[in-house]
């Protein structure tokens, strides 16, 4: 496969991803600012830090606004990270590796693209947010679907994979980091019903809140659902999966190509690092000094796979 | 229907019913209920769109793709015709190969004085590098498009040769599949020939081209890139050969061979179906500001390291100054007289037929020589004033830069209107493979149709649609 192949199927699944984690994210910081008491958009400036465009939003737009934020998020050209501009980064990635995809999963992008296209063409009303989020998200399981039914598990799927979930273990990291750090509430505020309420909106951004209930019998508790998200290795979400799946997939390429490179050693020692830790350590060490290397590991992670598998040359 | 008798009529020929091979499909149009078909019509669109067969427009305001207009009534030719057609493109097309040979070599048709020296010598298109080079294979012109244009029952002349990267042939084969999936019960009753194996046809006949240092038969296929108006053919292409689509940036020498970045390192190429034009091809020996080619790569070629398809300076022969000489190209490579005819052509260098070009320019299409696309032509009845007095202007400055020809009477074909039947004019370009052991001509082609009513400009960047081409059956 050409380099630049692989580098356009791994980005291609990223901004998928993407587009599906935004959408998360929004309607995280939709369902909080319904639950706040105070009336204030406060949240939304974490959402916008959450998804890494907090100064892109500041420098277009000023004052953070709910619906100014909700936009900018959703159709925002000029926002990397807003769903349309994901969407059509992923549908221009699958025209780059169109011979690399089945006609069935070029079509499932370019479907997704032409209707995300028109539902974000103008601004959303409040009322119709939670139908485009959950077109959103279909849109994405149907590209997720035509991947799984229809590509050959080889290379190409192997890069499309390492993509998914390199954009997904960033994501999830980030939304943990967005409660913990950033809507960090005062000492006197833990454990209040407003704290509970935030916490089942994380859960639910990451389509985790019954998944948790079930294995937690209904209690939850700002740990265990950080104990949920990180190393919960039966969750789709969790920072354990997705490093595991990345590793599963990395390890293909081993098999099939006969080589193993820096980036192989990488992912063994992070999810080795991950293996060894609990999330008691990470509370005492602090939530955000261990996310915010769990990001920056995964950053070079995505670095050296695109040495290690010349996207670039 | 309504009928314009000063057209011939491929569907309804003199206007006493159907012509032969229209009877099938005339009988089962006319047991159809026209709002389906509309529908039907719309669907054709829905699903070109998913499919995204598309086209970018240079120049065009917003970066995004057009669609080609596809209409849904088949242009139909007989197995008779077809015959006739495929003995005329064959000897044509070994007359261009023997032609770039010579030009390339001992010169022997302008020492013979059958086509000017100048000609040759001043062409933009002659490449000086290609002097004294033979081509894996001995091949130029892998790939060739024959632009046909028809005038009556029996009258088929060659408006054009299309030897350097003839486009429009995914589109052949998609319109065939949406036929397919549209109207499968036509194609059960009606015999026609079939398009598929185009795509394996070209890998084949491009893997018997391999150099002479060929190490394996790894074939890719060269684009500019995703902004290219030709991308979605290129991408189909390589992906029904099952090969590499490739840009210059993937590629470089390697041990004197043009190798592609892999995710295992470098691989080499043997044969390189480029949809790069000549200029871009090598910054190194053409155009030094290319982004798009590979430097180094006519080294390589010369060194006998890679087929490139079509071989550079195919030009040449696709040149319409070129063209007005090719009845006397055919007689003198293949000793035969050309079964295929040219459009009378006056070659406006020359000071009488300059003279009678400006005194009829009212009556006559004027093309620049080296123009393609519909760009840049002057259709004279269709022209106004001023457009007349503009061209005159461009004529007077630079007359060897222009030929002229009739304004032919496009046959016409029907195409499905909001109001029924209607006829619209047509072209006919069919797909040639050349190997060294044999001419492959797709049964059928590709039929472009202009959309607008009396319109004789077909090219789908001036608003010209396409039609799926069926060749029957004996």
């Amino acid at each position: 496969m050409l380099g630049k192949t692989a580098g356009g199927l791994f980005w291609m699944f990223r901004y998928l991803e993407r587009s599906e984690n935004t959408a998360r994210l929004v309607e995280a910081g939709f369902r909080i600012g319904l639950t706040r008491p105070d009336g204030s958009d406060d949240e939304w400036l974490s959402v916008l830090q959450t998804a890494s465009v907090a100064g892109l939003y500041t420098a277009a737009h000023g004052e953070v606004e709910a619906s100014k934020a909700i936009d900018f998020l959703l159709r925002d050209v000029g926002n990397p990270s807003s769903v349309l501009t994901a969407i059509s980064s992923a549908r221009q990635n699958a025209r780059l590796v169109r011979t690399a995809l089945t006609r069935e999963v070029w079509e499932a992008v370019n479907d997704s693209y032409m209707i995300l296209k028109q539902t974000l063409a103008r601004p959303v009303r409040t009322r119709d947010l939670p139908e485009v989020l959950a077109t959103i998200r279909q849109q994405s399981a149907l590209v997720r679907g035509a991947l799984h039914g229809t590509m050959l598990r080889n290379d190409v799927f192997d890069f499309a994979r390492i993509g998914t979930f390199l954009e997904r273990a960033d994501n999830t990291a980030r939304i943990l980091d967005v409660k913990y750090y950033v809507l960090l509430p005062s000492l006197s505020q833990i454990g209040s019903s407003l704290d509970n309420v935030q916490w089942e909106t994380i859960l639910r951004s990451v389509a985790g809140q019954r998944a948790y209930r079930w294995i937690n019998q209904g209690e939850s508790s700002p740990v265990g659902i950080a104990d949920f998200l990180i190393f919960d290795g039966r969750m789709p979400r969790s920072l354990k999966f997705s490093t595991s799946k990345i590793a599963t997939n990395l390890n293909y390429l081993v098999g099939e190509y006969g080589e193993r490179h820096p980036c192989h050693d990488q992912i063994d020692v992070l999810n080795a690092r991950l293996e060894k830790t609990t999330v008691e350590n990470v509370f005492e060490d602090g939530l955000h000094e261990f996310i915010t290397d769990f990001l920056a590991d995964i950053s070079r992670l995505g670095a050296q796979i695109e040495q290690d598998y010349r996207f670039l040359g | 229907m309504t009928q314009d008798l000063n057209f011939f009529d491929e569907m309804l020929g003199n206007g006493d019913g159907p012509r032969p091979p229209y009877t099938s499909y005339d009988g089962w149009f006319h047991a159809e209920d026209i709002r389906e078909l509309r529908k039907k019509s719309l669907e054709a669109e829905a699903f070109f769109r998913r499919t995204g067969i598309t086209f970018n427009v240079y120049g065009a305001s917003d970066a995004d793709e057009r669609l080609i207009p596809f209409d849904i009534v088949p242009r139909i030719i007989s197995a008779r015709e077809w015959t006739r057609l495929t003995k005329g493109i064959e000897q044509r097309v070994r007359a261009i190969n023997a032609f770039l040979y010579d030009i390339y070599h001992r010169q022997e048709i302008i020492r013979a004085g059958r086509v000017p020296a100048d000609l040759i010598s001043r062409n933009d298109a002659f490449l000086p590098q290609m002097i004294g080079m033979a081509p894996p294979g001995g091949v130029y012109t892998h790939i060739v498009g024959i632009d046909l244009v028809r005038t009556g029952e029996d009258d088929f002349f060659v408006l054009e040769d299309n030897a350097r990267t003839p486009s429009g042939v995914s589109y052949m084969l998609e319109n065939r599949e949406t036929m397919l999936q549209m109207f499968p019960e036509l194609f059960s009753s009606i015999k026609i020939r079939q398009v598929s194996d185009y795509p394996l046809n070209l890998r084949r006949s491009l893997g018997a081209c391999v150099p002479p240092n060929a190490e394996g038969c790894t074939v890719a296929v060269l684009t500019p890139g995703i902004h290219n108006s030709a991308y979605f053919e290129h991408a189909f292409l390589a992906d029904h050969m099952g090969v590499e689509l490739v840009e210059g940036g993937d590629l470089r020498v390697v041990d004197g061979k043009i190798a592609m970045r892999t995710t295992r390192g470098y691989k080499a190429i043997d044969v390189l179906y480029r949809r790069v034009d000549d200029d871009y091809l090598d910054p190194l020996n053409f155009n030094a500001d290319s982004m798009l080619g590979v430097p180094g790569i006519m080294d390589v070629y010369r060194a006998g390291g890679i087929t490139i398809a079509n071989a550079p300076g195919t030009g040449i022969a696709d040149d319409k100054a070129i063209y007005s000489y090719m009845p006397d190209i055919v007689e003198f490579y293949t000793g035969e007289k050309a079964i295929l005819q040219n459009v009378p052509t006056w070659r406006c260098s020359e000071p009488d037929a300059l003279a009678y070009v400006l005194d009829n320019l009212s009556d006559l299409v004027v093309k620049e020589v080296h123009g393609s696309g519909g760009y840049g032509m002057l259709v004279g009845p269709a022209a106004s004033k001023k457009e007349l007095a503009a061209f005159r202007a461009k004529l007077l400055a630079r007359p060897g830069n222009y030929i002229a020809q009739p304004t032919l009477a496009l046959s016409t074909v029907p195409i499905l209107t909001q109001k029924g039947l209607a006829p619209r004019h047509v072209d006919l370009r069919p797909f040639v493979l050349v190997s060294p052991n044999e001419i492959n001509i797709t049964p059928g082609g590709l039929t472009r149709v202009a959309l607008k009513k009396g319109s004789l400009v077909v090219n789908s960047s001036q608003g010209g649609g396409t039609k799926d081409t069926w060749v029957l059956e004996e």
